[in-house]
């Protein structure tokens, strides 16, 4: 018996001893996303948690560099754009496999492309790569090599195909994947375990295979606070994105994990209902088409204030609706937005017919001045913004009053009833290319803010700034296009349908342990090069 | 001791009620003041109890908040406890089933899609009004669930029948008879209602129902309580909890003998 005993007594010491071997040797980036992914079909991710898993295991044909807005090679050794960018033909690398062992050839690219074009497929992705609403033409030249092409020129048509995960023939649970990692397990509400790719084609200069990590998990964590706790006590090694508060905290507590890039792609803004709407008034809506009053608004705001106090300094002031963080898209001519004396926006408002009178702005015809201003709950940035906002209008007269609405109301009255008179809310920019935000200044765009799918612009500036994107849309001379679109950010200023506020920093916090990150401001932000990462 | 007890808990809750009809006057600062040079200041010779994020005079606003919430809770407590009188002594046992229907609605989620119905341009006046009436309103089966088994056991005591042998109307025997019987009953569910209501204030100003900014409430001024780092940075954010814990033990002292003579 007691032999026995001693034998098993071994055996267990063995087992932890290897184990803890394993452990110490196992390379597994741990870090947190807010909820379980829709998908793993990388055509049809419309959120942030599938994109992250989609982003982590994608074999993509080229590589949008989110440091230098440059694009690099990937399963693709080289590419050409001919036919002044209608066309563009693809060379494949030899021997690419995914990660089932299976070859990936152009045969894979015009299938994955073909399924993402199909109707049928209703593929978010898809719809970037049509043109209007006609579908380019995918020819397999040889195994290595695919042309497509289209009837007109396509701008940034090389950075299509960043976004373009290639998918194995066979479709399963957890899909293979031609990206440095495969997703190896899944438990529902609790974690994700993503594992290299053995068969991953990029070497590093020493000619060592990469990734360098063996594993990643994901834990699903929707509470930010205990996101926060857990990084701190060192369970957690990035937390891809943080509010200004939690990242002074872990600047007090963890210095070297705290990393601050300047201004974010994602401005914080409100606008004024433009629309037609039944519940409004003619009267409040001439105030809201004017551009003298969404100027005086605009001027009357203190965008310093807002930057320092509600973002805690970790903002800075907008100058118009493009991040100066998007060093190559961003106006330079454009100026921060400052406000100016309360005396400079009532003489301007005047020139309009509104008053001044104890204390309270009136038009014409005697209206008082007084809108609500909705926001979405429980973002605390947005609240005190919108108490900040409205004692800065105080001071020029205009009464406003801040409600906050779950985000499903705010989206149903901003979308469809069009039943509000003013907004405040932030955009999030995933590309550096402007071809992102046309949705927002076309005038038939959907999120066309302050009066969406206009049948046809209601102003000259409005029609002016359609040409310019549709012009640029079809131009393939970047040189050309950021031109356009610097008119656009010029137009957009001065007519301030939409009134800029700040651009919040970009935060993050990474273990010193982390090897190798690189944070960008463009999504997926510190994970963009998560190939290179490794710990230490 | 009891007395003494009962002299400190009244002595208190005078303070509080003159705190709050005098806000204007005590106040060192209008509520909605923001001194943007001194946000999230720590309490001083200049703010005595400090300023909360955007610089406003947390002093001033616990004054202000305690002027709404002081008479506007129990007030809405006061709504439901006669709402819940009156159907429960009109209903008698036919309401059971209609208390139990009212105690499983999903009151939250009601209120979340009325107030996305209202209109929007609510002063914070009528948002105020709105919120503590909506409450009072919606409250009334929580008391009137007690008030229907004590009207049951009433019924079957000797003195009722007697009175209604006496041909006594039936509302001399509710006012004059039952009444002094119900009184604590009642004074208990107030005692019960008034900081729920504070409470469920807080809960609904996360939903964007609540007493709207910058107008302050306990309810609004108990929401940086859920951010444990600012707690324990700022201890003095409790203020407001302290406050409605010491106006709750004083109405608890205050609270006759709970014998009922039935």
């Amino acid at each position: 018996m007691k032999i026995m005993w001693n034998r098993h007594f071994r055996l267990f010491i063995g087992v932890v001893f290897i184990s803890t071997l394993c452990a110490a040797g196992s390379k597994e980036l741990r870090f947190a996303i807010a909820g379980d992914p829709r998908t793993f079909d990388p055509l049809h991710v419309e959120e942030s948690n599938s994109e992250t898993i989609r982003y982590l295991t994608a074999g993509v044909l080229v590589r949008v560099n989110r440091l230098t807005d440059q694009i690099q090679p990937e399963l693709a050794e080289r590419w050409e754009l001919l036919d002044g960018g209608r066309a563009i033909t693809f060379h494949l690398r030899a021997g690419l496999r995914f990660s089932d062992g299976s070859a990936l050839t152009a045969g894979d690219v015009a299938r994955t492309l073909n399924r993402a074009l199909d109707p049928k497929e209703g593929s978010a992705t898809g719809d970037t790569f049509r043109s209007g609403q006609v579908n380019p033409e995918v020819r397999v030249v040889s195994p290595r090599e695919i042309t497509i092409r289209y009837k007109e020129p396509k701008a940034g048509l090389d950075r299509l195909f960043d976004s373009l995960a290639i998918a194995p023939p066979a479709p399963a649970k957890l899909p293979a994947s031609a990206g440095a990692f495969f997703v190896s397990e899944y438990h529902s509400g609790e974690y994700l375990r993503l594992a290299r790719n053995t068969y991953y084609w990029k070497r590093d200069a020493a000619g060592k295979q990469l990734p360098y990590l063996d594993t990643i998990r994901l834990d699903i964590q929707q509470n930010h606070d205990i996101e926060l706790t857990r990084f701190l006590r060192g369970e957690l090694q990035v937390v891809n994105r943080l509010d200004a508060e939690s990242f002074d905290r872990v600047a007090r507590e963890n210095p070297p994990a705290a990393r601050s890039l300047g201004a974010s792609l994602d401005p914080e803004f409100l606008w004024f209902n433009q629309a037609p709407a039944k519940n409004m008034p003619e009267w409040k809506r001439k105030w809201f088409i004017s551009p003298v009053f969404r100027r005086a608004v605009s001027g009357a705001i203190h965008r310093d204030d807002i930057a320092r106090i509600v973002y805690r300094g970790h903002a800075h002031v907008a100058a118009g609706p493009i991040s100066p963080a998007n060093r190559f898209w961003f106006n330079a001519a454009l100026q921060p937005l400052m406000a100016e004396p309360p005396g400079a926006a009532l003489k301007s408002l005047a020139t309009e017919g509104f008053t001044l009178r104890d204390g309270v702005l009136r038009d014409r015809d005697g209206h008082a001045v007084e809108f609500s201003l909705i926001t979405n709950t429980g973002n605390r940035a947005r609240e005190r913004t919108a108490a900040l906002i409205q004692d800065d209008l105080r001071h020029i007269g205009i009464r406003v009053n801040v409600v906050t609405l779950d985000f499903g109301s705010l989206i149903e009255r901003i979308t469809k009833t069009l039943d509000y008179d003013a907004g405040l809310l932030g955009f999030n920019n995933i590309e550096l290319d402007p071809l992102e935000q046309m949705n927002v200044w076309l005038s038939s765009g959907q999120e066309h803010a302050w009066w969406p799918a206009e049948k046809s612009p209601a102003t000259p500036w409005e029609a002016r700034i359609d040409e310019l994107l549709m012009k640029q849309s079809s131009e393939s001379s970047r040189e050309v296009r950021k031109k356009a679109n610097d008119e656009v950010q010029r137009i957009a200023v001065e007519q301030a349908p939409i009134i800029f506020l700040v651009y919040p920093d970009y935060l993050c916090a990474i273990a010193p342990a982390v090897r190798g990150a690189q944070p960008a401001v463009a999504p997926p932000q510190v994970l963009w090069n998560i190939e290179w990462l490794r710990l230490e | 001791m009891r007395a003494i007890y009962r002299r400190v808990a009244s002595a208190l809750l005078v303070a509080v009620a003159l705190c709050a009809l005098l806000a204007p006057r005590i106040a060192p600062y209008p509520y909605d003041t923001q001194f943007r040079d001194s946000p999230a200041a720590p309490p001083g010779r200049q703010f005595l109890m400090g300023t909360d994020d955007i610089g406003r005079d947390r002093l001033s606003r616990l004054i202000y908040a305690t002027r709404i919430s002081v008479i506007l809770a129990p007030a809405a407590a006061l709504v439901s406890i006669a709402l819940a009188l009156l159907i429960s002594s009109v209903g008698g046992r036919a309401i059971g089933g209609l208390i139990t229907i009212c105690l499983s609605l999903p009151w939250i989620f009601l209120f979340i899609i009325l107030r996305a119905e209202l209109p929007l341009n609510t002063g914070p006046a009528e948002s105020i009004l709105l919120t503590f009436g909506l409450m009072g309103v919606a409250g009334w089966a929580w008391p009137a669930r007690v008030f229907a088994a004590s009207i049951a056991q009433m019924k079957q005591s000797g003195w009722l029948l007697q009175a209604r042998a006496a041909g006594i109307s039936g509302w001399r025997i509710g006012l004059v008879q039952a009444w002094p019987h119900l009184r604590s009953v009642a004074w208990a569910q107030f005692c019960m209602l008034a900081p729920n209501y504070i409470l469920l204030e807080a809960s609904l100003g996360l939903l964007g129902l609540g007493v709207s900014d910058p107008v302050p409430s306990w309810g609004n001024l108990l929401q940086d309580l859920q951010r444990p780092d600012v707690v324990k940075a700022n201890p003095w954010v409790l203020a407001p909890l302290g406050l409605l814990m010491l106006v709750m033990i004083s109405l608890e002292a205050l609270q006759p003998s709970r014998e009922l003579a039935l």
